[in-house]
């Protein structure tokens, strides 16, 4: 029986939940996964909360329903860590990928999870707005999770991240390269 | 053979790559949720000059299908994109199109009608139309859109149908739902769609022709008829052309898929993307010793009655799932299915039930817990609803 | 006359052959007809920009010759537009000795369809 990752991305409206979700979905159909990335829509405005979702399997997926038991939680805005519910129908032994600073201990406790769930931290706001001047969390997200999906070079969120905004002037292409790599290497397990 | 190429993408830009590939002469289009992306990404096309197609921005649906009805019966080849009120407001022009034999190829990107208003998918916005004489294609993923819609052309185009088609998927769960689809090449959709010979359009002005005069009692009927014609012709047609496609592209869908029916006990009955869900469940049940399976209907219209007659005969039991209601009467899907069903010697017991309208999900243990009441055989008269908050009842969402 | 058709004999997709609008006699509904008086008319055309049956003739240089009674269905909007005063309706009626001209009767049922 193949095993279907699900992910859930919590974020707003023009964070790029929407985009980093197609991105993971690419990365991981370039290594020959069977993918799905879909956004789920209510408000149709900016800074409205958003989620989006994947599914990841080795065999074709079928179903298109929403995701309602998550293995994997990326939580885009730390202000969603309470707003968002992020843990909804997630498996006790989930992980969690949050953009955060805050203390470990206390985001563990604000996230209201056992000692079961994992919870990799990573500082994205600080690091897009030391390296890119904004707070645009999602590259070093994906940076985060190229810790995860170990199977997958971090050149290849690179080129798919590069490739999707290719409408970027090249300063700020190089300086989310860099959002990257950092968030893989800042990443830590809280 | 030709170059296939595998990319990820959804079933709004798989329609629009496969409108680029096939590059028609008109396109008139307006945007509405969650069709919009369709001739949004055309219209770049247009733009960059990838396309050379006409493609004239309009002030409304209505007059989006008026603008394609003309160009179609010019002779031109056109096609265009819309969901739910925007398809609506289209109404009045649809069997229009239809009796003139425009074979217009129209995205409809299923969505729920207002009021209240919802973007989100139920397919109350195609079934008002299965009056209006066009072709229904309902396609489950991107990967049958971007077939369906090459299929479509040929097929809305064929001397012995000239229908117009809409080619339906369901309003975000497919249209924005990012996965892998293999695409063919320009040249091998050129190849297969060629080009359009109309015959008798507008623009020919050495023979020239009315179309749709005023017409009294004596005719009207007769007229009709005829039209009829070539919806009966439609699933020969069709049959040939998906052969013709599959040596192309390895696929073929029939009108009605087949998931695991033939042992089957028990059947669902479904359309569109909730059928993947259904599919999982039935897999999971057959695991368990239960002889589970599922009919997809992919052509609505024309129904394919005699198929699915010889599919759903002798089985112990039928679930319709319909993904609208006609509020006052049976719901569409249903009331085609025991129509088929009705002559069968063996009655097969249907039981009727209406899920997803507002984008409410199906999962898989709603199909689950409708194949156990079939196991426990309790059928009803009354339509039961999928999901539905009840009185009483705890609300899991709470 | 043309006969009613069996469904498999009509037409496709409603056409009718041929552009006979300029075949139909729609004179023949004229139950009032238009009189063009010369001496009044100073071919202002505003008749012709209005008659919604391109019934007003005209000659060369623009200049009002007269009503083109093959189409003319009389409605009166040219008298009623005329500046001038220079066009009047009149009963049909007494106009019944005149020859009528050959053409298809507008008021015939599927004349058109071959």
């Amino acid at each position: 029986m193949n095993k279907t990752v699900e992910v859930r991305w919590h974020g707003r409206g023009g964070q790029g939940a929407k985009s980093a979700s197609a991105i993971l979905a690419e990365v991981l159909f370039e290594e020959g996964k069977y993918v799905q990335a879909f956004p789920e829509y209510g408000a149709e405005r900016q800074g409205a909360p958003i989620r989006a979702y994947n599914r990841v399997s080795d065999a074709p997926i079928r179903r298109r329903c929403g995701v309602q038991n998550p293995n994997i939680v990326v939580v885009v805005d730390p202000t969603m860590v309470e707003s968002a519910d992020p843990t909804e129908g997630s498996a006790e032994d989930a992980l969690y990928i949050v953009n955060s600073g805050e203390n470990a201990k206390k985001l563990r406790s604000r996230l209201g999870v056992t000692s079961k769930a994992r919870v990799l931290v990573v500082d994205a706001t600080k690091i897009t707005l030391e390296e890119l001047g904004q707070n645009r969390p999602n590259a070093p997200i994906l940076g985060a999770l190229s810790n995860v999906f170990t199977e997958v070079p971090v050149e290849a969120f690179v080129n798919h991240f590069t490739n999707k905004m290719k409408k970027l002037p090249t300063k700020a292409l190089e300086a989310n390269r860099k959002a990257i790599l950092r968030g893989r290497a800042e990443a830590v397990f809280a | 053979m030709s170059n296939k190429i595998k990319v990820m993408t959804s079933g709004n830009l798989a329609f629009a790559e496969a409108m680029r590939q096939i590059d028609p002469d008109v396109v008139a289009a307006y945007p509405i949720t969650p069709s919009t992306e369709i001739p949004m990404k055309f219209a770049d096309f247009v733009a960059n000059g990838r396309v050379t197609s006409e493609y004239i921005a309009v002030e409304s649906e209505h007059s989006a299908i008026s603008a394609c009805v003309g160009a179609s019966a010019a002779g031109a080849r056109v096609m265009t994109a819309s969901s739910a009120n925007g398809v609506a407001l289209m109404h009045e022009i649809f069997p229009i199109a239809a009796s003139f034999r425009t074979p217009i190829v129209f995205g409809l990107v299923n969505r729920s009608l207002g009021a209240p208003v919802n973007i989100h998918c139920d397919h109350s916005d195609s079934m008002p139309e299965r009056d209006s004489g066009w072709i229904q294609i309902y396609c489950e993923d991107a990967q049958e859109v971007y077939d369906s819609v090459l299929l479509a052309v040929r097929l809305a185009e064929d001397p012995r149908v000239l229908t117009p088609v809409f080619v339906c998927q369901d309003g975000f769960i497919t249209s924005h739902c990012y996965e892998a689809v293999e695409l063919l090449s320009d040249e091998a959709v050129k190849n297969f769609v060629g080009e359009r010979t109309p015959q008798y359009p507008l623009l020919d002005t050495d023979d020239p022709v009315s179309y749709g005069s005023f017409t009294m009692s004596e005719y009207y009927f007769e007229i009709k008829r005829n039209q009829m014609e070539g919806m009966n012709n439609v699933l020969s047609v069709y049959a040939e052309l998906a052969a013709e496609l599959e040596r192309e592209t390895g696929r073929n869908y029939r009108p009605v898929e087949n998931y695991r029916a033939d042992d089957a006990d028990y059947l669902i009955v479904v359309m569109s993307s909730a059928a993947g869900v259904v599919k999982d469940v039935v897999d999971e049940l057959r695991e368990e010793g239960v002889k589970a399976g599922a009919l997809r209907v992919r052509f609505f219209r024309p129904f394919p009655r005699r198929e699915l007659a010889s599919l759903a005969k002798g089985k112990r039991g039928v679930a319709v799932l319909d993904r609208s209601a006609s509020i006052g009467g049976t719901a569409p899907l249903s009331s085609e299915v025991k129509s088929a069903l009705y002559a069968l010697d063996k009655r097969v017991p249907v039981q009727e039930y209406i899920f997803g309208l507002g984008g409410r999900d199906l999962y898989a243990k709603d199909a689950r817990a409708v194949f156990e009441k079939m196991i426990a055989g309790e059928y009803g008269e009354e339509a039961r609803f999928i999901g539905l908050l009840e009185k009483d009842d705890e609300d899991e969402r709470a | 006359m043309s006969k009613p058709q069996s469904w498999q004999e009509v037409p496709p997709g409603t056409v009718a052959f041929g552009a006979s609008a300029l075949k139909v006699q729609t004179g023949l509904w004229r139950s009032s007809r238009p009189v063009v008086d010369a001496a009044k008319c100073v071919s202002c055309l505003k008749c012709w920009i209005q008659c919604p049956d391109d019934s007003i003739a005209l000659g060369s240089g623009g200049k009002v010759e007269g009503i083109n009674l093959f189409f003319c269905k009389g409605c009166g909007l040219c008298a009623k537009v005329c500046p001038a005063g220079a066009i009047s309706m009149h009963p049909e009626s007494g106009f019944a000795h005149e020859e009528q001209r050959d053409g298809e009767h507008p008021g015939e049922v599927g004349a058109h369809v071959k």
